[in-house]
């Protein structure tokens, strides 16, 4: 059995954690220590901040130095963060809600800036920790306690919108492709700019219960069969998408840095300007 | 000191800022503010520190909120309909006891208001703003001068408190230009960033209370793999919904800054030897209300000014002492009314202590003071 | 105790000027306050700039009562020089720009906005020689003390018609 050599960056005295059997969340949260084992991240250097809701509550089980901030606001304290000191990593831990809805401001702004942020989005398409109201990802005709017929909002997709607000790199996985989810991460981390990942990931009690898939298992079979890698969506006809959706690297573009972009203008200003 | 300069208050506040230490200041465009952050943004990078301008208030407030965790001393910078914004998260940094300066340059409200007019309506908000049973230190400078100090004072004392604390501008004194002199660098007392007192092995809590009972959580990327929340916590830093644990954590933030406010309370005393008749004045206010003073002793009248820079924690003991031996106290505010029943909580009765209101855009003339101290002093109030 | 106020319109750069009078005072060793007041528009709206100047202290900010009152338009004009003395109080005005000048007893016309476009180059040099008129007619501080400040205060490769434009406006009354 391979050695579980990721367990040391977990809080052992503040686990087990809150998330309900069956989540998603805990999937998601191995995948990012797994990346940073993988990419040697020193962890006295790396940091994690998360916004409000059951993602966010990742950050106070992971031993690093960890940010438990307000809702929707963990772009701008990990923007603030990496500002003050370029050299830390920071890894930004947030959900549908917490980073499309009342983040969602921040959320274009930090890919607009691209700032060297690695965005993960736990994507379990509603509120979980408040009962299960829909968000700005809860599928069309979806219920939640707050869509009680469905919802009719149409949902963001947000790995498009981190795409066209200026990401440098951004990525799509699921709690069932865990490999896959771990590499998708890695390659953020390593991705020098905004990097944004999103982790589909089953809320069987806020959300599967309300539409028909209350078991987790069943949930993640789910995934397994309407999740498309990027190369095979590519070629896939129309009247075959529906229902499913791809997973895989989206998008990649190196632009300049945020923090890079601020240290020339350091040096212009005691250049004494111009 | 160094050469005389012509400044603008908004400027002294960004230099004061500079002087004590901040390097970082995050914030979003707003008047009559607005050129602390210019001013900010053309300084910062030349001593090394950042400037960044967020997508809005809320984003310039967690910003500088980052930053300040990463180790930076930070400031940001907003008016009225920013201050409402900016509220969230002033309360976040009072829980998570993040030292930060939130400069509010007071403009006339509600709302959009007017933008480009004088104000005093944010007193109450300054103090009650965020939600939640929480401390504040707010202080209004009256001169460009002394609003140099006053930014000094605020990094200095959000540093050593761990707390949000408010400068209390206007734009009275924001947009005033004045020849000012300001100290030699190696005059300016500065207080440095706390630090853990314990390693990891010796069983360090980065929220244990020192003496002062505020706690030295390590700045990020030090090593202490700390945990900050603004939920309720217990020394670990980690989130407690024990009512003992929150019944001490509430009463610690408030006691932290009570055990110093004698120590943080700077007032000014102007002709109060003799005087049977007091204006209690703040901010820019008090500039006009120092004149009106003059004229009423010119005239024979024994008025008297007290000139409160703190405004929170209220200066209670400086009111009850001189009311003692009073006969009525005035209050001109550019509000409808808000420090004024603070004075008169704090008085307690032992002298009347009454209003003078204004609220249309424009500042006190000395005569209006004046007028208010004779109607005082002849029970026409 | 002398205060003066200049008012035009938002651009015009009263602001500016009554920021260099009070800063070549500060150099002669008074006390000075300077404030302002203007609408939300950059350019074109009222604007109003106010100087005190002082051997104390200066505490209450505005003018009580003004010694000279510039205007640079009709609108200002007829806005802000009510409150000059009478008898001491003097509206200086540009020529052109105030048609309708004010009945008031000491009124000085001067085309400081033509000196500006015609002699100096660009409209954007009136304030400075409506600087200069003031300069001259208020005697609180000497040409050289403005010129100083004027250079401190102006973009480095204006400098050379700024002070052109001071002098221009100093000679002009």
């Amino acid at each position: 059995m391979k050695e579980r050599t990721y367990e040391k960056y977990f809080r052992q005295n503040r686990l087990p954690h809150i998330w309900c059997p069956g989540c998603g969340n805990g999937i998601a949260m191995k995948a990012i220590v797994q990346a940073v084992e993988m990419r040697g991240l020193p962890r006295d250097k790396t940091i994690i901040v998360s916004g409000i809701g059951c993602s966010s509550r990742a950050s106070g089980y992971m031993d690093f130095d960890t940010l438990h901030t307000a809702h929707g606001r963990a772009i701008p304290f990990a923007t603030g963060i990496k500002l003050a000191n370029p050299e830390l990593n920071v890894i930004v831990i947030t959900g549908d809600g917490d980073c499309t809805a009342i983040g969602g401001n921040h959320f274009i702004h930090g890919a607009r800036r691209n700032i060297d942020l690695t965005v993960v989005l736990f994507n379990n398409t509603i509120y979980g920790m408040t009962g299960g109201q829909a968000s700005p990802m809860t599928p069309l005709h979806k219920k939640a306690t707050t869509a009680p017929y469905g919802s009719v909002d149409r949902p963001f997709d947000a790995c498009n919108l981190a795409q066209a607000a200026g990401a440098s790199y951004v990525a799509r996985s699921t709690a069932f492709h865990v490999q896959h989810m771990t590499d998708m991460i890695a390659e953020g981390i390593s991705c020098r700019g905004f990097a944004f990942i999103e982790t589909v990931v089953q809320c069987p009690t806020a959300y599967g219960r309300k539409n028909k898939m209350p078991d987790p298992a069943e949930m993640m079979k789910w995934m397994r069969d309407n999740a498309v890698m990027k190369t095979a969506w590519d070629r896939m006809p129309e009247e075959k998408k529906a229902d499913k959706f791809p997973i895989g690297v989206f998008h990649r573009h190196q632009a300049v840095e945020y923090t890079e972009a601020y240290s020339e203008v350091i040096t212009l200003a005691q250049e004494g300007g111009k | 000191m160094t050469d005389m300069k012509l400044m603008q208050g908004n400027e002294a506040c960004a230099a004061g800022a500079v002087a004590a230490g901040v390097r970082f200041f995050g914030g979003y465009p707003i008047t009559p503010s607005t050129e602390i952050a210019e001013t900010m943004a053309k300084i910062l990078p030349s001593v090394g520190g950042c400037f960044v301008q967020m997508e809005d208030e809320i984003g310039g407030m967690g910003v500088v909120l980052g930053a300040s965790l990463a180790g930076k001393k930070v400031l940001t910078a907003t008016s009225g309909p920013g201050f409402s914004l900016k509220q969230e998260l002033i309360g976040y940094a009072a829980c998570a006891e993040i030292p930060v300066v939130i400069v509010n340059v007071q403009r006339v409200g509600p709302s959009t208001g007017q933008p480009t007019s004088p104000a005093q309506g944010d007193v109450m908000q300054a103090r009650w703003g965020t939600h939640g049973d929480h401390p504040m230190i707010a202080l209004s400078p009256w001169t460009v001068r002394e609003t140099f100090d006053a930014a000094v004072m605020a990094v200095n004392y959000a540093e050593r408190f761990r707390t949000p604390v408010i400068l209390l501008m206007d734009e009275i004194v924001g947009h005033l230009r004045e020849n000012v002199q300001l100290p030699a660098a190696e005059n300016i007392d500065i207080y440095p960033r706390r630090c853990p007192s314990k390693t990891r092995l010796q069983g360090y809590e980065p929220y244990a209370p020192e003496a002062d009972l505020v706690p030295n959580p390590a700045d990020f990327g030090t090593g202490y793999r700390i945990h900050v929340t603004g939920l309720v916590h217990d020394y670990t830093g980690f989130p407690s919904g024990s009512p003992a644990v929150t019944e001490e954590f509430i009463d610690r933030l408030h006691k932290k800054i009570l055990l110093a406010q004698d120590e943080i309370t700077h007032y000014d005393e102007f002709f109060m030897d003799d005087a049977e008749y007091a204006v209690v004045s703040y901010g820019g206010v008090a500039r006009t209300a120092y004149e009106a003073v003059r004229q009423a002793r010119a005239k024979g009248i024994k008025a008297g000014m007290i000139r409160l820079m703190t405004i929170w924690p209220f200066a209670d003991k400086v009111i009850r002492r001189n009311a003692e031996s009073l006969k009525g106290i005035l209050v001109p505010e550019l509000n409808y009314g808000q420090l004024k029943y603070e004075v008169e909580r704090a008085a307690g009765g032992k002298c009347p202590v009454k209003l003078l209101a204004k609220y249309n855009t424009e500042i006190f003339v000395p005569g209006e003071i004046l007028e208010g101290i004779e109607a005082l002093k002849g029970g026409r109030l | 105790m002398k205060q003066l106020r200049l008012s035009g319109s938002g651009g015009q750069g009263v602001i500016t000027a009554a920021i260099i009078f009070a800063e070549a005072a500060m150099s002669e060793g008074r006390q000075v306050v300077q404030s302002q007041s203007y609408g939300p528009e950059a350019r074109g709206g009222a604007s109003k700039a106010e100087v005190i100047i002082d051997d104390a202290p200066i505490y209450h900010p505005k003018i009580i009562k003004p010694d000279i009152v510039l205007s640079l338009t009709q609108k200002a004009a007829d806005k802000y020089y009510k409150d000059l003395d009478n008898a001491e109080g003097l509206l200086v005005v540009d020529e052109d720009l105030v048609p309708n000048v004010p009945v008031f007893a000491n009124v000085i016309k001067v085309p400081v906005t033509r000196i500006a476009s015609e002699q100096v180059g660009k409209m954007l040099f009136t304030n400075i020689v409506a600087l200069g008129v003031l300069v001259k007619l208020s005697k609180l501080i000497s040409f050289e003390s403005a010129e100083m400040s004027v250079k401190g205060r102006v973009p480095v490769h204006t400098i050379e018609q700024n002070i052109k434009a001071l002098k221009l406006g100093y000679d002009a009354v």
